[in-house]
């Protein structure tokens, strides 16, 4: 049999500008889908795996299956924390009893999701990334410009030329602005303060979200033992940011007070494992997720609250959302970069993004406030959220068991 | 049938003049995917999925391969300027394009150099090939059989250019009324999809027709498929209704390459 002499044809390259979780999820998913066919470039000065510090995610079940088809779920699972419930109560500092007001899960066969540390989810991916293939480059990107078929981005000095650019660049997306995308949101007056709290008594597994005057405080459980008590859970903190700002230079003594009043007595004695780090709060979505040879990708395209815990989760939504539609046009041949991909891939991301913004953002508000009529309206309206329809509907979302889930958050390999 | 005039058979060939400058005029605009070809742009992932699923079943390739393509000489018939050459070579094929138009051809070659791609573009047709002996393990011919004068002789030379074991994949419209409503009313005068005159329903062949020219060839193995235009999804799929677009497969007997 005499083979036509054919060489290999270029593989179509895709640069991914932005380190985080959901661009190395995206890398490993289009190298498993496409393989040689794809060439993945992924750019960052700084990427996560060297960051990470005191930062937990809580990973859907839809999360949690698409990193299990792309094959890292088995080395993560055993630092996991599965969450077996959500306890969400709405006081105020002083009251000394907080009245639950929705509560989910509690069946042991399907837990909410679990809860883990950013840093071995990147470094797991970053490993697998390797493996399969992919450039990592700790370059910044600076000029870019459409030019034929491709996009030429300036890295590091360096030309690179590609199909298709995704800016993962975060919230403040860079990239996104030298493409002319518009971005409506604003600043909340609040920031985010993270760290990782040991305690004596156990977390049984339960996710407590108290929505406080300031904002929500969310203590979210860990696996493992803490260094000087036997359990750990990692604090989401939300906090009027001039009080936050005082808080991060406050000494030791006044910041185990704050600590132990948000806590109370539940979880018995606790001690801060990690110094606070505070970040800025926002919600934010781009008027439009695409642009020529360009898809924004994770923060870069919706800034939602972390209340929800939904940030990483719409990231890796993003992700293999996007890793689908490139693989199916390529292995047709097709250009991953083409616009009719690109209007799929936001079709598939903007109805998830803007329900999810909208609801955090609608939560935060309605929770951030000490007024006594709102306080009454929100007792009622959890209350009736809690006796309807609506919280299996919100927990099939959350799950991502709604329709037209991308194929890896199904659990399906691409 | 036609109107061909018998006075200088030099060579049989199937080509109705006026065809050829018609598409010349929309070289450049072919690749642009919002275009004028936008139609053809849309219907492209459809071809392209029934190509794999074909190959694949055919030359027993894996369901997942980036390169299914890879080893299989490819001859593309009625080529254009490339839009299916090109999405065959990166898919692995060694591409010929084949186009009777000049202008079609030099757009398509520049195309395929900017893209990195070997494609082999000829301005010529198959039944040239067939006289040259030329053989390939897979030709494909999309949207070509409409607008032939010889629907016999076409796919007899398309069979004949097939090695042994060899695929054919035809792609056309049936020619029944919604056919006539949908592409010629629908998608030339209502929609403006394609410019008015693209389409003679006159030349629109039916599967049954298309079965025999194929097993006349020597062919065997042929099968349909149907691809129709989804209102809700607003976009094209597979279906087993070929009442308007449909594709068709037939092989030629002998062990495949």
């Amino acid at each position: 049999m005499t083979l036509p002499s054919a060489p290999r044809p270029p593989a179509w390259r895709i640069l991914i500008v932005g380190g985080g979780i959901a661009s190395l999820a995206l890398a490993l998913a289009l190298r498993h889908g496409a393989g040689e066919a794809v060439e993945v470039t992924i750019a960052d000065p700084a990427p996560e795996t060297a960051a990470g510090g005191g930062r937990a995610y809580a990973l859907s079940m839809a999360s949690v299956a698409m990193l299990d088809v792309l094959g890292i779920w088995r080395t993560l699972e055993p630092g996991a924390q599965r969450i077996a419930g959500m306890r969400i109560t709405d006081s105020r500092l002083a009251d000394a009893v907080r009245p639950d007001y929705l509560h989910f899960g509690g069946r042991l066969d399907e837990p909410l999701g679990y809860l883990l540390e950013a840093a071995p989810i990147a470094t797991a991916l970053s490993d697998a990334c390797a493996a399969a293939g992919v450039t990592c480059l700790r370059s910044p990107a600076g000029s870019m410009r459409t030019e034929g078929a491709g996009i030429v981005v300036e890295l590091g000095g360096d030309e690179h030329r590609a199909a298709l650019l995704v800016a993962a660049d975060g919230a403040r997306s860079r990239l996104r602005e030298a493409a002319g995308l518009r971005w409506i949101g604003e600043r909340y007056p609040q920031m985010g303060l993270v760290a990782t709290i040991a305690h004596e008594r156990d977390h049984g597994g339960i996710a407590v979200q108290h929505f406080l005057p300031a904002g929500p405080f969310a203590i979210l459980p860990l696996a493992g033992p803490g260094r000087a008590l036997p359990h750990r859970s990692s604090i989401v903190w939300t906090e009027r940011a001039d009080r936050a700002r005082e808080l991060l230079g406050a000494p030791d003594e006044a910041v185990a007070q704050a600590l132990a009043e948000r806590f109370g007595p539940d979880l018995g004695t606790i001690e801060r494992e990690t110094p606070l780090a505070g970040f800025p709060l926002g919600v934010g979505l781009a008027r439009s997720f695409v642009a020529e040879r360009m898809a924004l990708l994770g923060d870069a395209a919706h800034l939602v609250h972390p209340l929800a815990g939904q940030g990483l989760n719409l990231g890796l939504g993003d992700a293999a959302a996007l890793a689908e539609r490139i693989v199916d046009a390529v292995r047709l041949g097709l250009d991953p970069g083409g616009p009719d991909v690109l209007a799929a891939y936001q079709r598939d991301r903007r109805l998830d993004a803007v329900a999810m913004a909208t609801l955090t953002d609608g939560l935060n508000r309605l929770f951030s406030n000490d007024s006594l009529a709102l306080r009454a309206l929100r007792d009622l309206g959890l209350g009736l959220v809690d006796r309807s329809p609506a919280k299996r509907l919100f927990a099939a979302h959350a799950a991502g068991t709604t329709a037209r889930a991308p194929r890896l958050m199904r659990g399906e390999a691409l | 049938m036609s109107s061909s005039g018998r006075g200088a058979p030099r060579r049989a060939s199937t080509l109705v003049s006026g065809e050829v400058d018609k598409f010349d005029r929309l070289a450049q605009d072919w690749w642009d995917p919002a275009g004028p070809m936008r139609p053809l742009h849309r219907i492209n992932p459809v071809r392209l999925a029934y190509i794999r699923e074909e190959v694949c079943r055919h030359f027993g390739r894996e369901d997942r391969a980036a390169f299914p393509l890879e080893g299989l000489s490819v001859l593309d018939v009625g080529c254009g300027a490339g839009l299916l050459s090109e999405p065959a070579a990166r898919l692995g094929g060694a591409v010929t394009g084949l186009d009777p138009a000049p202008g079609m051809i030099e757009a398509a070659r520049r195309h395929a150099a900017e893209s990195g791609l070997a494609v082999t573009y000829r301005a010529d047709t198959v039944e040239t090939l067939a006289a040259e002996g030329a053989s390939f393990d897979l030709v494909i011919a999309m949207e070509v059989v409409e607008h032939v004068a010889d629907v016999d002789l076409f796919v007899g030379s398309c069979a004949a250019v097939l090695k042994p074991g060899g695929l054919l994949l035809l792609a056309t419209i049936n020619r029944t009324l919604r056919a006539f409503a949908l592409a010629i009313v629908g998608a030339e005068y209502v929609l403006r999809w394609l410019p008015k005159g693209t389409h003679d329903w006159e030349r629109f062949v039916t599967p049954e027709e298309l079965r025999r020219s194929c097993e006349a060839a020597g062919l065997a193995g042929y099968a349909t498929r149907g691809m129709v235009f989804d209102p809700l999804d607003r976009d094209w799929r597979l279906s087993r209704d070929t009442a308007v677009n449909y594709l068709a497969r037939a092989a030629k007997p002998g062990s495949a390459a």
